[in-house]
């Protein structure tokens, strides 16, 4: 499984890459972060150990210690699982806030990215097939969905359904005011999250499904000119084989490897989406850190993301792999 | 070859419908009998690929079929109306009673299944009484029969080599024991030496199964060869129908004796030009149309 | 008699054909919302190449077909383009806050005013270039880094190649706003040049990938092996021979790169990371958010500026549309043969009976 190994390295370089970026960005751009996030903690009225200080410009670099070194402390740090304390909800762990805030954007993203390909994919493929009918027409239009901004969607979802009709809830992962203590496992916290989701998970399949649409429809009819269908037809087989063995399975295949690309849009949707829905996620993670230069958060949640959307691809080349079998014989 | 005939065309006319429409086949009839090998043979465009398509009820846009019919006369002693075929019937017509081998086996398999998928696809749609280990057997035979170590059933097709998939094709179109083959150009995309291989498997298959052949390809010299009639076409119609010996010896169109006399020889006359590429004085061509023999 | 050459029996069987899979395997990531509508294949490019080869002859040849979509498309982008470029001059000042705050439209002011008092209209009309400006700068940057990391990597092959291909894909996999909002959070003062600037250098990788497939598929074609073999430098026929070629995906990929760079700028304005100090499409959401232009209702204020971001990406998406159809012809003649074929049909001069075969017969 040469393939699958390749890629598995791959996906480690890129982690070590992004560890680097983490590392390198504050210390080669102008302006000394370091020094902006002391100010800012003690402005705030903390108490600055050695400790803390320590941690900082180990995060942050103005360390006097050389680059090297720097870079070496900060590996070790990374390695312990030790990602730095949030200054925004001092002193709570970034690991904690982490985590309580990834299984929201996961379960949202997942379920609604999923359900946006197999959607845009299934539809793609259909239209693809009927082509030169009526349907055609309305692929176009699939583009100014593709090119309408998450967050604008969001806005204008929002200001239909919740403000002027008041069918959905504005903001929130779940009903604050029912649940005071924070999430629990019952049927009606889960009613209430899924209750508050819908239109957060909206906003995501409308806007990329579209691509998707398009990308399948596209290779569709591309696919259906080719030799094998004609075979396929010539044997006599039935209509609903050749679409689903022949026709889908060869065109799915660059939707599926190309997935790891839309992956990137859909995470930059969704976190501005968590900010218009003020949605519990890692997205509002993200932007409360960047907003507040909440460093360490910033940087803990940059990392948890990139190895989201690694594991997000690993998946989907393992579905690649088991589609098609040139990929799994050559390298 | 006996007298009985298999496949009857007439006056079949094909349109494509672009802006201006081309005729592509124009008022083309001919009749093939039990077990014999027609040969089909012209340069390219001249429509002898979109006749067979068009026989076989496989024309695609833009291609349409304007007039004409086609009767198949299945050995039961029914007639079929394949014009008229409709939905089930044709689906159940193709490949059980008329098979087909395309150009360039490179693509006309489906990639992402193996063989075996492939073979079985064919058994599954119409043979669907057969069990699972029936299907099996028949498949191993059917690779043995065309010269593929039955391993290669799991093969996909990437995995094969270009020979292997054309006899793949082959023995895929041989499945149900069908009356009549249809191959277009099915060795142009192979050297001259898995050429000779091929050929020579569906003589020895025609010989043992007794199907008939419509062998559709530019290389008239190979269709003298191999081909118990030739008919020739140029630009939508058939311009000479004769007996392989015939057209060789005593060809009648114009056109016929271009064709014939563009393949250089390798002795006689027409040698000079493979020898010392003089053209010979007795030329009657401006052929610089010497189109090799193989592709 | 009958002159059969006897057949000496060949068991050998010799690959003929060149082994063209590696050219049509699928590079990862070809298909996304936003990248390269449909995979170039091979055969299709040598269609393009057909036609692109008089591209030296004759520009023309390679413009697009003008259909509906394309009118419609290049309509909608040169009317913004043109409203960016004039609109301000006819416009009030944008921050001229001497209007009543927060009114509907109305016909002094046909957007209606901000929440801070700001001419609703002017605000778009600035913001346009603001945002088109950004977008250009961005779309080129990203442009020129993914022909240097695809079409040299394509065509070189090799080391370079490995290495230049490492460095996109692990770009391509890294989450772009993300990187970005990093990027942005440690420059407190951002000119629309710096966020052109970040957008570029973080957008190209999509483009890269597509770009290499394509140079190296070229790479084989018999007119550039000539010109290496007569000696010509690489920067050469990569100026001379495959960049011409490429031209309509060069220009596809540009247009996918504006839209996303736009895209891109609006979520980081819409963040508060976008450029301080100018007005694009995105500042003037993240204005009417803070402003509580949703809590107020005051739609004026903010949907105008994402419908121009809708606006825009569509129109440009359909020009895409229309390259696409040179690229891969067989998207526009498909559906227009089917068509034909029905039509003809319909009028009673096909002698086949009626029968859905697959798609694209009725």
């Amino acid at each position: 499984m040469k393939f699958y190994a390749r890629r598995i390295a791959f996906y480690v370089v890129t982690l070590w890459a992004t560890i680097s970026l983490n590392f390198l960005l504050p210390r080669l751009l102008p302006g000394d972060p370091a020094d902006i996030l002391l100010a800012k903690m003690q402005r705030a009225g903390g108490e600055l150990s050695e400790t803390t200080v320590r941690n900082i410009k180990t995060l942050l670099g103005g360390d006097t210690s050389s680059m090297w070194d720097q870079y070496v402390a900060y590996w070790g740090r990374m390695l312990q699982g030790d990602l730095g304390v949030s200054i925004t909800k001092y002193p709570a762990p970034v690991t904690d806030l982490i985590a309580a805030a990834l299984p929201w954007t996961v379960i949202l993203v997942g379920l609604a990215t999923v359900i946006s390909f197999v959607l845009g994919v299934g539809i793609g493929a259909w239209v693809g097939w009927r082509r030169g009918t009526w349907v055609d027409h309305l692929v176009p239009f699939t583009t100014v969905l593709q090119s309408i901004p998450y967050f604008w969607l969001a806005l204008v979802l929002v200001a239909i359904f919740s403000v002027a009709l008041g069918w959905f809830p504005i903001f929130g992962g779940y009903d604050v005011w029912a649940f005071p203590e924070g999430p629990e496992w019952s049927w009606a916290f889960i009613g209430s999250a899924v209750y508050h989701g819908f239109l957060p998970a909206l906003t995501i399949v409308l806007s990329s499904v579209g691509g998707w649409l398009l990308g399948m429809r596209n290779m569709m009819v591309s696919t259906v000119s080719e030799d094998y269908i004609v075979t396929a037809e010539a044997k006599g087989l039935k209509p609903v084989r050749i679409l689903r063995t022949y026709a889908t399975r060869n065109a799915a295949i660059p939707s599926i490897a190309g997935f790891g690309i839309s992956l990137g849009f859909v995470v930059a949707g969704s976190i501005v989406m968590e900010q218009v829905f003020t949605y519990p996620g890692i997205g509002k993670l993200m932007i409360q850190s960047v907003q507040n230069s909440d460093y360490a958060l910033m940087q803990g949640v940059f990392l948890v993301i990139t190895i989201a959307v690694l594991a997000a691809n690993f998946i989907m080349d393992i579905v690649y792999g088991f589609i098609d079998p040139r990929a799994r014989h050559n390298v | 070859m006996n007298g009985d005939a298999v496949l009857t065309a007439r006056s079949v006319s094909i349109e494509y419908e672009v802006d201006p429409p081309v005729k592509a086949v124009r008022d083309v009839s001919l009749t093939l009998h039990r077990g014999e090998i027609l040969g089909l043979a012209g340069e390219s465009g001249c429509g002898k690929s979109t006749l067979a398509y068009g026989i076989n009820r496989l024309l695609k846009p833009p291609a349409l079929m304007t007039a004409g019919d086609v009767v198949f006369h299945d050995r039961s002693g029914e007639d079929i109306d394949v014009v008229g075929l409709a939905d089930e019937e044709l689906r159940r017509f193709r490949w059980d009673k008329v098979s087909m081998v395309f150009q360039g086996a490179m693509n006309s398999l489906n990639p992402v299944i193996n063989v075996r998928a492939q073979l079985f696809d064919v058994f599954t749609t119409h043979r669907p009484e057969m069990s699972k280990r029936d299907k099996q057997r028949r498949s191993e035979e059917l690779l043995e029969l065309v010269g593929v170590d039955p391993e290669r059933l799991t093969s996909f097709p990437h995995e094969l080599s270009g020979g292997m998939r054309q006899r793949v094709m082959i023995a895929m179109a041989l499945a149900l024991d069908p009356q009549v083959m249809i191959m277009d150009e099915p060795t142009t995309a192979l050297d001259v030496v898995v050429q000779r291989g091929i050929i020579r498997e569906i003589m020895r298959l025609r010989e043992k199964l007794g199907f008939a052949v419509i062998f559709i390809t530019h290389d008239l010299p190979m269709l003298i060869e191999i081909s118990d009639r030739i008919a020739v076409m140029l630009q939508g119609e058939i311009v000479e129908l004769g007996t392989a010996t015939d057209i060789y010896r005593t060809p009648q169109h114009e056109y016929t004796k271009k064709l014939l006399s563009s393949f250089p020889s390798l002795r006689g006359d027409r040698g000079d030009f493979v020898r010392t590429g003089h053209q010979p004085i007795s030329a009657t061509l401006g052929a610089a149309s010497a189109e090799g023999g193989a592709a | 008699m009958s002159e059969r050459l006897e057949v000496t029996d060949t068991s050998t069987d010799y690959e003929s054909v060149p082994e063209t899979l590696s050219d049509r395997t699928i590079d990862p990531a070809i298909i996304a919302p936003g990248a390269m509508m449909s995979p170039p294949v091979d055969s299709d490019v040598q269609a393009a190449r057909d036609e692109a080869g008089a591209a030296r002859r004759g520009f023309r040849q390679l413009l697009p077909r003008m259909s509906l979509k394309l009118a419609l498309g290049l309509t909608i982008v040169i009317g913004i383009t043109l409203f960016g470029i004039l609109g301000p001059l006819f416009c009030q000042d944008p921050t001229d806050s001497d209007n009543p705050a927060l009114s509907p439209p109305s016909a002094e002011h046909w957007l209606g005013t901000t929440k801070l008092g700001y001419d609703v209209l002017a605000q778009l009309a600035w913001g346009t270039r603001g945002s088109l400006m950004v977008g250009i700068v961005a779309g080129l940057i990203a442009l020129i880094l993914s022909i240097v990391f695809g079409i040299l990597a394509g065509y070189k092959g090799g080391w370079w190649d490995e290495i230049l291909s490492l460095f996109t894909n692990i770009m391509l996999v890294i989450p772009g706003l993300p990187l970005v909002m990093v990027i942005a959070t440690y420059i407190p003062g951002r000119s629309w040049m710096l966020v052109a600037l970040v957008l570029g250098i973080t957008g190209w990788a999509g483009s890269a990938v597509v770009l290499r497939a394509q140079a190296r598929s070229l790479r084989s074609r018999d007119y550039v092996a000539a010109s290496r073999v007569a000696g010509e430098k690489t920067a050469r026929i990569i100026r001379v021979e495959i960049l011409p070629n490429l031209l309509p995906l060069l220009a596809a990929q540009f247009l996918f790169a504006i839209i996303f760079a736009i895209l891109g700028e609006a979520g980081l304005s819409y963040l508060g990371l976008g450029p301080t100090g100018s007005i694009t499409w995105g500042t003037m959401l993240n204005d009417a958010q803070t402003g509580q232009a949703l809590g107020t209702g005051a739609w004026w204020w903010f949907v105008p500026p994402g419908l121009m971001i809708a606006l825009l990406g569509a129109g440009l998406s359909l020009i895409n549309f229309s390259i696409d159809e040179i690229i891969n012809p067989k998207l526009r003649l498909a559906p227009e043969n089917a068509r034909r074929v029905r039509q003809a049909k319909r009028a009673g001069r096909g002698v086949e009976s009626v029968h859905v075969t697959n798609g694209g017969e009725a």
